[in-house]
């Protein structure tokens, strides 16, 4: 009785762990798997084999098939995974940090804001003949993240509820939606269909230097944010909790904002908003390893919001092909009935 | 009254070990004015000299002197709003102090670094920190985060104190059990045990008892008085319960208006008079002896006479209170339960010196306040030497034809037969 008491103890102290890497182990499996299907399926099909010898193979070949892989689909599907563990870490950050299941960057209308910051430089920069470079992408869309996450913050200090800060962060959302939609309804130049196209969130026209620059980020906030994890642990129990432990809660909230901010404008920049997948993949991440220990977290968080995103680009692209969905469309669809789930057991309570 | 409670007091003192030095100090820093030397007998924990506390600019609480040994149960008590949550969350170095100092052994607690400080003092707040899929046990390891490492893995020696912390605080079963999905009292465990885990040698806790039923309140306040004991831990609560603070705490802080109005050893703090400038109550709403605070007295000219003695009358002088049916009662003896219970609820009572039988000339007056009563209650079963004249009364009201009822006996008369 007291060995089995004891057993039960043991596993409760290192359970956890175990558990999460059984998870991320799963997941990771599933992510490979999407991620061949997102190379082999398109309007010019090839068969797993065939993939692998192009990749072996290098860029070099010139055939329609090697060209289709290397240039288009390959780069595609790299910044679908990036993208969208970048996503689903920037939604668990900002979930912490407000201590509400249901913030995410879109949400929160941080997606909006930074698209309108990318859309003003980019009518600019075009304008002016000049081409935007991926850095200066990210540092408009940075900007434009912070100012609405600094105006989002503003307003959680007047709202007493977490509700009417979802909704006023909706509001900022659709105030930013509306005046892009205005610039680009308004700035007629030729490029300006770009834009257009790109507001709608989809993850088409990767390029290698994109994914470089995407690849780079992502992973250095990633690492940054698994380094993280123990305070953000303290802070799951509340500012005054973490303070008493010794975490420095001024200077942690604002590498959660920093940081959080960074990711999604990453998303912002070279995919446009895309929704829900900040609310529905911490969220399974969080079931799948049965904590909400940012330790476990983190790893599950990234590698589920990556296959989330993966598995939606495959479907936007290959279901009424060769009609191409905006992929925000697609996550929209299996994001949120998971928010919906969620706000429904938040009441139930 | 008061000078025999405190003799009665003092004797107890002695007998478990405090000495008269706590009381003096008591006296001592009721005065705003102190000095570094108030603790005669060691170092203290927690050391608070004019302490200024408060939102913003403007002092919510000036002028707070405090020392703690360890080992010793600090009680915060006074009103709503009186600022002793401020209080704590300053000396948690979660408010910056208006002025004064806190020092943590010495220290000033601005120097103390958080790790270093988090190491010393530990904190438990009012309140349930929303978790989501947080076992008890993943709160309670919260606590070893000053020990752990860059990424706030548990070794062995850890675990070994979360263990411990469960076991100590009973909160062991809970530890698989989701933290969102406990009770109260459950909670106020699992956060203590948070909070021990931290092995602290300073522990701060707002309102630990708040919320909880009389068990868990007197389970949280034993565990307290253990941890304080055991370790050497020097605790600092507010409680709302004052009747738990005469008797779990060796000294207690009163908070009114902004200042420490009072502080010192229990006996000295929890007087009717202290009690009803600390709260605002009525004269006689709190007795000391009894610990707790009663409704208020119904005013007027007695309707009914109540024959009680040796606690015989309690229930029946609430009942009384509750309907708000003004009474007169006697002859009590001074100190016993009914006597003490009377100052506060009944409108006119005679009374007899403690010890002393009844004597004629303390019936002759309760008769006469008989007489102008509508009816009467008998709660007492029978008369024995002391109270033998209160049976006179009972032949008053018979002979004045008033209907005399008898309250429901008390199950703890049985040891006394009835004398007639």
């Amino acid at each position: 009785m007291g060995g089995a008491a004891r057993g039960k103890t043991r596993a409760g102290e290192k359970g956890g762990a175990s558990r999460a890497l059984a998870f991320d182990l799963v997941v990771l499996l599933g992510l490979a798997a999407l991620f061949v299907a997102n190379l082999c399926l398109g309007s010019v099909e090839t068969t797993p084999a065939e993939v692998l010898r192009i990749i072996a193979a290098g860029p070099g070949d010139t055939s329609t098939a090697a060209q289709v892989i290397w240039q288009i689909r390959l780069p595609r599907a790299i910044e679908a995974v990036l993208l969208g563990g970048a996503l689903s870490l920037s939604g668990f950050l900002l979930q912490t940090f407000f201590a509400n299941p249901i913030a995410d960057p879109f949400v929160l209308g941080i997606s909006s804001g930074a698209k309108l910051v990318v859309a003003v430089v980019m009518i600019v920069v075009l304008g002016a003949g000049q081409v935007m470079s991926p850095a200066a992408s990210v540092g408009a869309a940075f900007a434009g993240s912070l100012l609405t996450m600094g105006f989002v913050l503003l307003i959680s200090r007047r709202v007493r509820t977490q509700s009417m800060l979802i909704v006023a962060g909706v509001m900022v959302g659709y105030i930013c939606s509306a005046a892009t939609n205005f610039l680009v309804a308004f700035a007629d130049d030729q490029s300006i269909v770009n834009l257009d196209n790109w507001s709608r969130g989809s993850f088409s026209g990767a390029t290698w230097p994109d994914v470089a620059f995407i690849a780079v980020c992502v992973l250095a906030m990633g690492a940054a944010v698994f380094a993280l994890s123990k305070p953000l642990g303290a802070y799951q129990l509340g500012e005054p909790y973490a303070q008493s432990v010794g975490v420095n809660v001024s200077g942690l909230r604002l590498l959660i904002v920093a940081v959080s901010s960074l990711l999604s404008a990453c998303v912002a920049a070279f995919a446009g908003p895309v929704s829900f997948v900040g609310i529905a993949a911490p969220h399974l991440a969080k079931r799948g390893v049965r904590s909400s220990r940012p330790l476990y977290v983190t790893p599950a968080c990234l590698l589920t919001g990556a296959t989330f995103c993966c598995g939606c680009d495959l479907v936007a692209r290959t279901l009424f092909s060769p009609v191409e969905l905006s992929v925000s469309a697609v996550t929209a669809v299996f994001g949120a009935p998971i928010v919906i789930a969620l706000m429904l057991r938040g009441r139930s309570r | 009254m008061t000078a025999h409670w405190g003799r009665a007091f003092s004797c107890r003192r002695f007998g478990t070990g405090l000495s008269l030095d706590d009381a003096e100090r008591g006296q001592n820093l009721s005065q705003s004015v102190c000095t570094k030397k108030h603790v005669p007998n060691g170092q203290s924990a927690l050391e608070l000299r004019g302490l200024a506390v408060g939102h913003g600019q403007r002092a919510l609480v000036r002028d707070v002197c405090l020392a703690v040994r360890p080992g010793q149960v600090v009680a915060l008590i006074g009103p709503n709003g009186s600022g002793k949550t401020t209080i704590l969350r300053t000396v948690a170095g979660q408010l910056r102090a208006l002025g004064g100092v806190v020092e943590l052994f010495d220290r000033p607690l601005g120097e103390v670094p958080p790790t270093e400080r988090a190491q010393e003092m530990a904190v438990m707040l009012t309140g349930r920190p929303s978790t989501e899929l947080l076992t008890c046990r993943d709160v309670v390891e919260a606590g070893r985060y000053p020990f752990t490492g860059r990424l706030g893995v548990l070794g062995e020696k850890d675990h070994e104190a979360v263990r411990a912390a469960l076991e100590a605080t009973g909160a062991a079963d809970l530890a698989e059990r989701d933290f969102s999905h406990i009770s109260d009292g459950q909670r106020q465990r699992v956060l203590l045990a948070r909070a021990l885990c931290q092995e602290p040698r300073v522990l701060l806790l707002d309102e630990p008892t708040s919320y909880l039923d009389v068990r868990s309140q007197l389970e949280m306040l034993q565990l307290l008085r253990r941890e304080a004991r055991e370790r050497g831990i020097a605790v600092v609560a507010s409680l709302h319960e004052i009747d738990l603070a005469q008797k779990a705490a060796d000294h207690v802080i009163c908070i009114r208006d902004g200042r420490v109005t009072f502080q010192g050893a229990p006996e000295e703090v929890f007087t009717a008079e202290r009690m009803a400038e600390l709260y605002g109550l009525e004269p006689g709403a709190y007795d000391p002896a009894f610990g707790s605070v009663e409704l208020a007295r119904p005013e007027g000219e007695p309707e009914v006479f109540v024959i009680a003695g040796g606690g015989t009358g309690t229930a029946c002088f609430r009942k009384l209170a509750r309907d708000g049916v003004p009474f007169a009662t006697g002859v009590l003896h001074e100190h016993d339960a009914d006597g003490l219970l009377a100052r506060s609820l009944a409108a006119r009572a005679v009374y007899e010196r403690d010890f002393e039988p009844v004597s004629e000339r303390a019936v002759a007056e309760a008769c006469e306040v008989l007489l102008g009563c509508r009816r009467v209650i008998c709660c007492v079963g029978g008369f024995g030497t002391m109270n033998a004249r209160n049976a006179e009364l009972l032949d008053a009201a018979r002979g004045a034809g008033l209907p005399v009822a008898r309250s429901r006996p008390n199950p703890r008369d049985d040891f006394g037969k009835p004398h007639r």
